[in-house]
C-alpha cells in the first residue's frame, strides 16, 4: 500500500481507503450506506442537514460523515444507540414543518425524506406542533412547481442550479425561521432568468420542486376519437425509462416502451430519432454554407431548448451563432402536422403530437412563439420521461413483461447518428459524419469520432475535412457552456463549430428523466452509463450517417426539396430573441 | 410568496450610480466583499432595491438572487426606503403589555403599509423597535425626533394628521 492509505476501523471492520477519502465513501466501500439528505457530491458538501452524522472515537460530538476526511486509527461507528437517536431526532424535527401530505404527492415511493421516515421508524410525526410558515405554491413556470411547504432546505436545486448550470436564479432568502428557497426579490420562478432545464427537480429530495404534469391532456386527447394522437420518443428516452420500472440504469427498453405506448392507445408510435436524422441533414447543411460563404461562425447547434434560453438570457450576442434549425422534437411536430399529414389524409388540426422526453425545457420549447408551422402549434404536450412512466402505471400495463415491439411506420427507421444524440458529443459526431461527406464528397473510413465522446463537460478536437482545418468545441452543463463562450469572447479559442447541451452529459441526464435518489447519484455516474447504452445502439445499427437513411432521402425527394431549401425552412428552421439577463 | 420590490418609485441619480460604480470597482478584486458593496450601497441610496441590487449584479457578475440572499440575511439591510418621517413603535415588553400590538396594527392599517415598508409617496416608513427607554410613557412611538407616549389607538388619526 502507498503512504497515502489510510487505515481506520467502521463497525469494526478493518478500512483502508485514499487520504482524503470521506467517512461516507469509506462506509460505502465497505457496504455500509449512511443516510444523507444535503450531501451531492462535487456541488452541495455543505454537511447542513446533519443526517449523515457518525460517532468517533475521541470527538466530542457527532461528526457529518459526508464532509469529514477518514484519519488513520479512526475508530467510526455508523449505527450506534446515540447516532440512530440523532437521526431520527432531526428527522422528527424536518417533518414538524414539512406539510405531509404525502399520500398525494408525486414523490410519494421515492421520497428520500419518506424513505428515511419509514427506516428510522418515526412515528410521532405531529410531536413538536407549533407555528409553520405557509408558502403558496409557485406555478408561474412554464414547466415545474416549486412547494415550498415540502422544501427541507437541503439546497440541493440552488447548487445544481448554480454550481452545474451557472443560472442562480434560485437562492437562499431570509434567515432563522423565515429561511427559504426562492428567486431575487421573491420574484415567482415564470418572471426570471430561469431556463427550464429541471436539474433543480431531478435533485430534489422531496416533492417540493415537480414538473407540471400534463398527463391528463394527453388522456383526454387519448379519449377523443376526432383526434390522431402520435407520440414521439426522444433518443434517450429509450435508456431511461425502464428506471422508473425498477430496471438497472442504462438499461435499453426501446422494444418495450413502444408496446406499452402502443397499448395506451396512441394513433402512432414514433421515433424522433427520425427527426434527429433531419436535424442533422439540414444543420450539417447550413454548416457547410456558413463555412463556405463566410456566414457567422462558430455555429452552436440549438436543440437542447434550456440551452437556447441560456443563450437568449445571458449570452445574446451569440444568437446569430445558434443554428436556425428546430430541435428534433419540433422537427417531428412540422413534419407530422404537413408531410404526414398530406400522406395520411387527415386535416393538421386533428392531428395531437406528443412528445416523450428527457426534459422539462422542452415544455416551454412548445410554446416558444416561433415554433408554429403555418398556424398549426409543431408539438402539442411535451411530457418528460417520469410522465410517460406514470401513465404506462397508471394504465396497469406490466411493463418488464411486455415483449419487444417496432417502431411504426413511416417514421420507424434511424440511423446510429441519430440514436447518439441523447448524449453529449452526440449532436456534433452526426454533423460530422453528414457534413464531412458533404465537403469532402468522399466516404468517410471510419464514422466514430472518439474525441468528442465521453462524459467530460468540455471536450475539443480538431478534424482535417478535405482542405479545411474544423475546431470543435463540446460543451454539457450551462457552467461549461459560459466558459466556452467567454473563452470564444475574450478571442482565446476560434472554434468553427460548439455543440452545447443545457444539461450535464446531455439528454440522457436531462432534468425530466427519472429521479434517482442521491444514495444512487453520489455513487454512480448516471451520465456515464446511460451513455454507453447509446452508444452500443449506434453500433448496432445498419445504418450509422443521417444522409444515408432511405427516408431522408425520400423525405427530400418528396417534399423538402433539398437541405436549406425554402420549404425546409419555413417548416425546419426558427429564430430567436434576447432575453432579460436577471 | 408575494415579491418584495418596494412599491416606492426608484428615484436613483446619475451620480449616486457614479459612486456606486466606484465602490464596487474599489471591492470586487477582494473575496467575499459583497457585504462592503451592499453597506455602501445602503449609505449612498438609504436603502436596496432591485434597481441598486442590479447595478451591482451586472458590474460584478454575482448572481441577483446572491446578493438578494445575502441582502436578506442580515437585518443591516433594508429593501425599502426611509419615509421622509419615520414612525418607529414600540414593541418591547412594557408597551406591549400596555397594548402597543393593537397601536401598532392600527397604524399598519391606517398607511397600509407593514413593519419595515414605506408609503408609496416615500411620506412615511414604519417599523417596529425594542424597547427605546420610556417604559414610563408605555405604550410609546417616535416620529422622527418626536417622542409620543400614553397612547390609545384613537390617537393614531390626529398624531398622523400632524404631518
Amino acid at each position: 500500500m502507498s503512504d497515502n492509505t489510510v487505515n481506520l476501523k467502521i463497525n469494526n471492520i478493518e478500512v483502508a481507503v485514499p487520504e482524503g477519502t470521506t467517512i461516507l465513501e469509506a462506509a460505502r466501500s465497505v457496504g455500509i450506506e449512511i443516510p444523507t439528505l444535503c450531501y451531492l457530491k462535487e456541488i452541495n458538501e455543505i454537511g447542513a442537514c446533519r443526517i449523515c452524522v457518525v460517532e468517533v472515537k475521541g470527538q466530542r460530538s457527532l461528526v457529518a460523515s459526508c464532509v469529514f476526511p477518514v484519519a488513520e486509527g479512526m475508530e467510526v461507528r455508523t449505527a450506534s444507540p446515540l447516532v440512530l437517536k440523532s437521526r431520527r431526532l432531526t428527522l422528527e424535527l424536518i417533518l414538524s414543518t414539512h406539510k405531509r401530505t404525502c399520500l398525494s404527492c408525486v414523490r410519494s415511493g421515492n421520497c428520500e425524506l419518506q424513505r428515511l421516515c419509514k427506516e428510522f421508524h418515526v412515528e410521532d410525526e405531529e410531536f413538536y406542533d407549533g407555528f409553520n410558515n405557509e408558502y403558496e405554491v409557485d406555478d408561474s413556470a412554464v414547466h415545474m412547481k416549486r412547494d415550498n411547504n415540502k422544501c427541507i432546505l437541503c439546497r440541493r436545486c440552488v447548487a445544481a442550479c448554480g454550481k452545474w448550470q451557472s443560472v442562480s436564479v434560485i437562492g437562499t432568502n431570509d434567515r432563522g425561521f423565515d429561511t427559504h428557497i426562492g428567486c431575487a426579490f421573491d420574484e415567482d420562478l415564470g418572471e426570471v432568468a430561469c431556463v427550464s432545464c429541471g436539474q433543480c427537480i431531478v435533485v430534489c429530495p422531496t416533492g417540493a420542486i415537480y414538473e407540471k404534469d400534463q398527463t391528463n391532456e394527453v388522456w383526454d386527447a387519448l379519449a377523443d376519437p376526432n383526434k390522431h394522437v402520435i407520440v414521439q420518443t426522444s433518443p434517450s428516452t429509450r435508456v431511461t425509462l425502464g428506471e422508473c420500472f425498477d430496471m438497472p440504469v442504462g438499461t435499453n427498453v426501446e422494444g418495450k416502451m413502444v408496446a406499452a405506448l402502443r397499448r395506451l392507445g396512441f394513433d402512432g408510435v414514433y421515433d424522433t430519432d427520425f427527426a434527429a436524422d433531419l436535424t442533422i441533414m439540414e444543420e450539417a447543411h447550413e454548416f457547410v454554407e456558413r463555412v463556405s460563404s463566410g456566414g457567422t461562425l462558430p455555429m452552436i447547434t440549438s436543440c437542447s431548448p434550456g440551452w437556447v434560453k441560456f443563450c437568449e438570457h445571458q449570452f445574446p450576442e451569440f444568437i446569430p451563432n445558434l443554428s436556425t434549425c428546430k430541435s428534433p422534437q419540433q422537427m417531428f411536430g412540422a413534419i407530422a402536422k404537413s408531410w404526414y399529414a398530406e400522406k395520411k389524409g387527415i386535416d393538421p388540426k386533428d392531428i395531437f403530437v406528443v412528445g416523450a422526453m428527457p426534459c422539462t425545457a422542452k415544455k416551454f420549447e412548445v410554446g416558444r412563439d416561433a415554433e408554429e408551422t403555418w398556424t398549426q402549434v409543431d408539438v402539442d404536450i411535451a411530457l418528460t420521461t417520469r410522465e410517460i412512466g406514470r401513465m404506462i402505471q397508471r394504465a396497469g400495463i406490466l411493463f418488464t413483461e411486455l415483449p419487444d415491439e417496432e417502431f411504426d411506420n413511416p417514421f420507424e427507421e434511424a440511423t446510429g447518428a441519430a440514436v447518439i444524440f441523447g448524449a453529449t458529443g452526440g449532436v456534433m459526431e452526426a454533423a460530422l459524419r453528414t457534413a464531412a461527406e458533404e465537403i469532402t464528397g468522399q466516404e468517410l473510413p471510419s464514422v466514430d469520432f472518439e474525441e468528442v465522446r465521453g462524459t467530460q463537460g468540455i471536450k475539443e478536437a480538431t478534424y482535417k475535412v478535405g482542405d479545411l482545418t474544423v475546431n470543435v468545441c463540446v460543451a454539457s452543463g450551462l457552467s461549461n457552456a459560459r466558459r466556452v463562450l467567454e473563452s470564444v469572447k475574450r478571442g482565446e479559442k476560434d472554434y468553427h463549430f460548439i455543440e452545447i447541451m443545457g444539461c450535464p452529459g446531455g439528454c440522457i441526464n436531462g432534468g425530466g428523466q427519472p429521479v434517482q435518489p442521491a444514495a444512487v447519484r453520489n455513487f454512480v455516474d448516471l451520465k456515464k452509463v446511460r451513455a454507453a447504452s447509446l452508444y452500443e445502439a449506434d453500433r448496432n445499427l445498419p445504418i450509422r450517417k443521417s444522409h444515408e437513411s432511405p427516408l431522408m432521402k425520400m423525405l427530400y425527394k418528396d417534399y423538402l426539396g433539398k437541405p436549406g431549401s425554402p420549404r425546409a425552412h419555413e417548416l425546419l428552421h426558427t429564430h430567436y430573441k434576447k432575453r432579460g439577463r436577471h | 410568496m408575494p415579491n418584495r420590490k418596494t412599491n416606492v418609485p426608484f428615484v436613483g441619480t446619475k451620480e449616486q450610480e457614479d459612486k456606486l460604480l466606484a465602490a464596487i470597482d474599489r471591492l470586487k478584486d477582494d473575496k467575499g466583499s459583497l457585504i462592503a458593496m451592499l453597506q455602501s450601497a445602503q449609505d449612498i441610496y438609504g436603502y436596496l432595491p432591485i434597481e441598486v441590487q442590479r447595478i451591482i449584479a451586472d458590474r460584478t457578475g454575482i448572481p441577483l438572487e446572491e446578493i438578494y440572499g445575502v441582502a436578506t440575511f442580515y437585518a443591516q439591510f433594508s429593501l425599502n426606503p426611509k419615509g421622509q418621517y419615520k414612525i418607529s413603535c414600540c414593541l418591547g415588553t412594557a408597551c406591549y403589555v400596555k397594548g402597543a400590538g393593537d397601536f401598532f396594527q392600527k397604524i399598519s392599517d391606517e398607511l397600509g403599509i407593514k413593519s419595515g415598508d414605506c408609503t408609496p409617496d416615500g411620506k412615511f416608513s414604519l417599523e417596529a423597535c425594542r424597547c427605546i427607554g420610556a417604559c414610563g410613557l408605555a405604550p410609546v412611538l417616535t416620529v422622527n425626533d418626536d417622542v409620543y407616549g400614553r397612547l390609545t389607538a384613537e390617537e393614531v388619526d390626529s398624531i398622523l394628521a400632524k404631518y
